[in-house]
C-alpha cells in the first residue's frame, strides 16, 4: 500500500503558518524547535554500576530534574542529557566519553570521581569537547593547562582547608578539644590527594590536635578490621575518616563492633557519612557523625525548587549534594548554551569562561571560573548527622540544629 | 614491649583467626575435589559468589536469615554439583589439564555472566543487628558474625572429617582418591563416587557463600578475587588437604592482621602473596601437601 499526500493550498497555508511562526519566535524557542529533543547535548559520565553505583545513581536524580528546575526557574533552555555509565571504572570512563563524543554530544559533564574524571579530561581535552566536573576534588584537574574544562568542585586543598578550620569551631562550640587524630582513608586518586593534602596543609593550619597515624586501604576493600584494629590501637580521640560509600559502612560498622568510641567522626570534605544508603544500613549508628562538605543552601529559590522536584519524582530519595552538584553541572553547561547560543565548542568554551551564575544551589558565592577552569567560590559546612538526616550546624549563621560534640558512644540512650 | 602493644597484637591475631576460619571454609571445597579427582575448580570463587546471592534472596525475599537458609543452599549445591560432575565434568577426567582448566573457565564466566543478568552489577548485602554485635572476653573483643560463621566452619569441617573417616562412602572415596585402579577393581563404582565428591565440594563452597554475605556485600564481581584467595590458601595449606586448608586459612587471616598491625594495613595482601611465594620456594606441595611421588 502506498500514500499519497496532495499539495492543497490548505497544506501550502499550513506550511507557511509553521514556518512564520518559527522565523517569529523567541530565539531559545527558534532552538528547541530546530532539535526536538534539546538545545545541547551534553553526556552526563557517572558511576551509576560498580562500586560507586549508589551515589552515581544519587547524582543521576538531580540530572533528570534539571530540565524541570530550569523551567521553574524560567530559564531558556532545555538540555538533551544522554547517560554513561563509567562503572566506577577509569578505563571504563574514557571509553564512554569517546563513544559520548562519537555520539555528537556537545557539552560533557561528571563523573563524581577523581580517578574517572582525570580520565574523561584527557579525551575532552584531545577532542576539544568541553568538560564541566560536577564532583571530583583531585587537583591536578585543573592544574594540567587544559582549555577545555572547568570545575564546579572544590579541590581537595580547598575542602581540606574549609573543613580544618571547621574542626576549630566545631572545638570551639562545643568546649571539647581532642589531643590526637588518626587519619583513615582510601588510596584512590580522590582519597590520595586528599591523604597528601592533609598532611601537606596540616603544619600550617595551626590544628590543636596531631595526627598519631595514617591509614590507607584499598577502595573496593570487602573488610576494614585490620585498619579498624589499627586505629582503634593508636587511642586516638578523633577520627578523620576519607571515604567512600561502601567502605563508610564497614567503617563504622567495625568502629561498633571493635568498641572504638572516639570523641568523634569527622570528615574532611568527602563522601559516604551523608549518603542515603548509608542512614538506610546504618541506623542509629548513622547519628553524631560530622561530615565538613559544601552543601545545598536552602535559603536559594532555586534549592527550594530542587528540593520540590526531587520529592515529587523520586519520593523515597534524599537529596543531597551529589544530586545538587551534578545539577548545578548541569546549569553551568545550559548557561553556557544560553551565552553562546551555540552548540560549538569554541563557543561554548568562551561563555563557560565568562560564567557568573548569582542564582544556584550550593552554598557559597556566584559560580564562576578562574583562569585554570576552577570555581573558587564554594563554601564548606558541618553537616551532622541527626535523627537519620544530614543536618547543618555550622557555620552557626546557617546552622538548623545545634551542634552535638562530642559523639555520644554506640549505644548510648540519644541514639535511637 | 608494652603491654598496649601485646593486646592490640593479641586482639589482631584473634580478628585473624576469626577471618582465617571463613576463609579456610571457602578453600575446603577446592581443596576436597582437586585431593579426590585431581581436578582444579576454576570456578570455585564464582560458585561462592552464587551461594551468596542464594543467601542474599533468601534474606530479602523470604527474611531468613543466612545461616539458616544455609543447610538449604548447601544442599542445592550438592545437588547442581554432584548434575554437573555426572554431565558435564566425567568425561574431562583424565583429559590433559588445559582441557580441564578452559571447561571450567567456561562454567566460571557463564555462572558471573548468569549472576550479571539476574542481580545486576551492584553489591548486594543483607542487614542484620548481630553485624553490629561483639562479645568480649577480657580484654578482647570478638565480632559475633566472624565469630559465627567460625564456629560454622568447625562444625562443617568436622562434619566433613566424620563423613570421611566413619562412613562407608566416605571411605570408598578416601580409596578412590588413594588408588583409583585398584577402586574399580574391588569394584567400586568410582563414577558415582566422584560425582558424589564434587556435589560435597559444591556444598562446601555454598554453605561457605552463606556465611560470606553476613560479612560482605556480594557483587558478581567478586568472583575473581575469591577464587584467587582460595588457591592461595591451598597451595599455603596443601592442595588437596582438608586440614591443610583450613591450616591456610587461618595463616592467611592471621599473617594479613598482624601484617596491619605492625606494618600498615594497605600492604596485607602483598604479605599473604610473600607468604605463597615463600611455601612455593620453600615447600612446593604446601604445608601439609603430599609431595609428588
Amino acid at each position: 500500500m502506498t500514500s499519497r499526500k496532495t499539495f492543497t493550498r490548505r497544506y501550502l497555508g499550513q506550511t507557511a503558518l509553521a514556518g512564520a511562526t518559527l522565523i517569529g519566535a523567541p530565539l531559545p524557542l527558534r532552538y528547541a524547535a530546530a532539535q526536538t529533543t534539546g538545545n545541547l547535548k551534553v553526556a552526563l559520565l557517572l558511576p551509576t554500576s560498580g562500586i560507586q553505583a549508589q551515589i552515581g545513581q544519587a547524582c543521576r536524580r538531580g540530572a533528570d530534574i534539571a530540565n524541570d528546575v530550569f523551567t521553574d526557574m524560567k530559564l531558556p533552555v532545555k538540555l538533551e542529557i544522554v547517560n554513561y555509565d563509567t562503572e566506577s571504572k577509569p578505563d571504563v570512563a574514557r571509553t564512554q566519553a569517546e563513544k559520548a563524543i562519537d555520539a555528537g554530544c556537545q557539552m560533557l559533564v561528571g563523573a563524581f570521581d577523581s580517578g574517572q574524571t582525570i580520565a574523561i579530561a584527557q579525551v575532552a581535552e584531545q577532542r576539544g569537547v568541553p568538560l564541566v566536573v560536577n564532583i571530583a576534588a583531585a587537583p591536578q584537574i585543573t592544574e594540567q593547562g587544559y582549555k577545555f574544562v572547568v570545575r564546579n568542585f572544590p579541590t581537595a586543598p580547598m575542602l581540606i582547608t574549609g573543613a580544618l578550620s571547621l574542626h576549630k569551631e566545631i572545638f570551639k562550640v562545643s568546649g571539647k578539644t581532642p589531643k590526637t587524630a588518626v587519619l583513615m582513608g582510601v588510596n584512590d586518586t580522590f582519597g590520595t590527594s586528599m591523604v597528601n593534602g592533609i598532611k601537606a596543609l596540616f603544619p600550617k593550619l595551626d590544628m590543636p590536635y596531631e595526627i598519631v597515624d595514617t591509614i590507607t586501604y584499598d577502595p573496593a576493600a570487602k573488610d576494614l578490621s585490620v585498619e579498624v584494629g589499627r586505629a582503634k590501637a593508636t587511642k586516638a580521640e578523633l577520627l578523620i575518616p576519607v571515604n567512600r560509600l561502601n567502605d563508610a559502612k564497614l567503617m563504622i560498622q567495625e568502629m561498633v563492633k571493635q568498641r572504638w568510641e572516639p570523641m568523634g567522626v569527622m570528615n574532611p570534605g568527602a563522601p559516604g557519612l551523608y549518603e542515603q544508603d548509608f542512614f538506610k544500613t546504618m541506623g542509629k549508628y548513622s547519628d553524631f557523625l560530622i561530615s565538613n562538605v559544601p552543601w545545598l543552601d536552602p535559603k536559594s529559590a532555586m534549592t527550594q525548587s530542587l528540593e520540590k522536584r526531587h520529592a515529587a519524582k523520586f519520593p523515597n530519595d534524599q537529596l543531597d549534594i551529589n544530586a545538587g552538584f551534578t545539577f548545578e553541572g548541569l546549569l553551568v553547561a545550559a548557561q553556557a548554551w544560553i551565552t553562546a547560543k551555540s552548540t560549538k565548542a569554541d563557543a561554548l568554551m568562551d561563555a563557560l569562561r565568562k560564567t557568573k551564575i548569582d542564582q544556584h544551589v550550593i552554598i557559597g558565592g556566584p559560580i564562576q571560573f578562574d583562569a585554570k577552569g576552577q570555581n573558587v567560590n564554594i563554601k564548606a559546612a558541618a553537616v551532622e548527622n541527626l535523627k537519620r538526616k544530614p543536618t547543618v550546624v555550622m557555620p552557626v549563621e546557617s546552622a538548623a540544629a545545634p551542634l552535638v560534640f562530642p559523639m555520644p558512644g554506640w549505644n548510648d540512650k540519644r541514639r535511637t | 614491649m608494652t603491654a598496649d602493644f601485646l593486646l592490640n597484637l593479641a586482639q589482631a591475631i584473634v580478628n585473624g583467626l576469626l577471618t582465617g576460619m571463613v576463609y579456610g571454609l571457602m578453600a575446603l571445597g577446592l581443596s576436597v575435589i582437586f585431593g579426590v579427582m585431581r581436578i582444579v575448580n576454576f570456578a570455585h570463587g564464582e560458585m561462592m559468589v552464587v551461594g551468596m546471592y542464594l543467601a542474599w534472596m533468601g534474606f530479602e525475599y523470604l527474611q531468613v536469615s543466612p545461616l539458616l537458609s544455609l543447610p538449604v543452599i548447601a544442599l542445592l549445591f550438592f545437588g547442581a554439583g554432584y548434575l554437573l560432575q555426572r554431565s558435564l565434568i566425567s568425561p574431562f577426567i583424565g583429559r590433559p589439564e588445559h582441557q580441564q582448566f578452559l571447561l571450567l573457565l567456561a562454567v566460571a564466566i557463564l555462572l558471573v555472566n548468569a549472576s550479571l543478568a539476574i542481580a545486576g552489577p551492584d553489591s548486594r548485602g543483607v542487614q542484620m543487628e548481630s553485624q553490629f554485635d561483639s562479645y568480649e572476653v577480657g580484654p578482647l573483643v570478638f565480632d559475633a558474625v566472624r565469630l559465627h560463621a567460625a564456629l560454622a566452619a568447625v562444625a562443617i569441617a568436622l562434619l566433613l572429617w566424620l563423613f570421611f573417616t566413619r562412613t562407608r562412602t566416605g571411605k570408598s572415596i578416601r580409596a578412590a582418591a588413594d588408588n583409583n585402579l585398584a577402586a574399580l577393581v574391588v569394584g567400586l563404582d568410582v563414577r558415582r563416587l566422584y560425582a558424589f565428591t564434587f556435589g560435597i565440594g559444591a556444598a562446601c563452597v555454598g554453605a561457605a557463600g552463606a556465611l560470606m554475605i553476613t560479612i560482605i556485600p556480594v557483587s558478581p564481581f567478586l568472583a575473581v578475587e575469591y577464587t584467587l584467595l582460595a588457591f592461595v590458601i591451598v597451595i599455603v595449606g596443601g592442595l588437596g588437604s582438608m586440614t591443610g586448608a583450613l591450616l591456610g586459612g587461618l595463616l592467611i587471616g592471621v599473617s594479613e592482621a598482624v601484617a596491619g598491625l605492625l606494618l600498615q594495613p594497605s600492604l596485607k595482601s602483598m604479605f599473604s602473596f610473600g607468604l605463597l611465594i615463600l611455601v612455593l620456594l620453600l615447600r612446593p606441595q604446601g604445608l601439609l601437601g603430599k609431595g609428588s611421588q
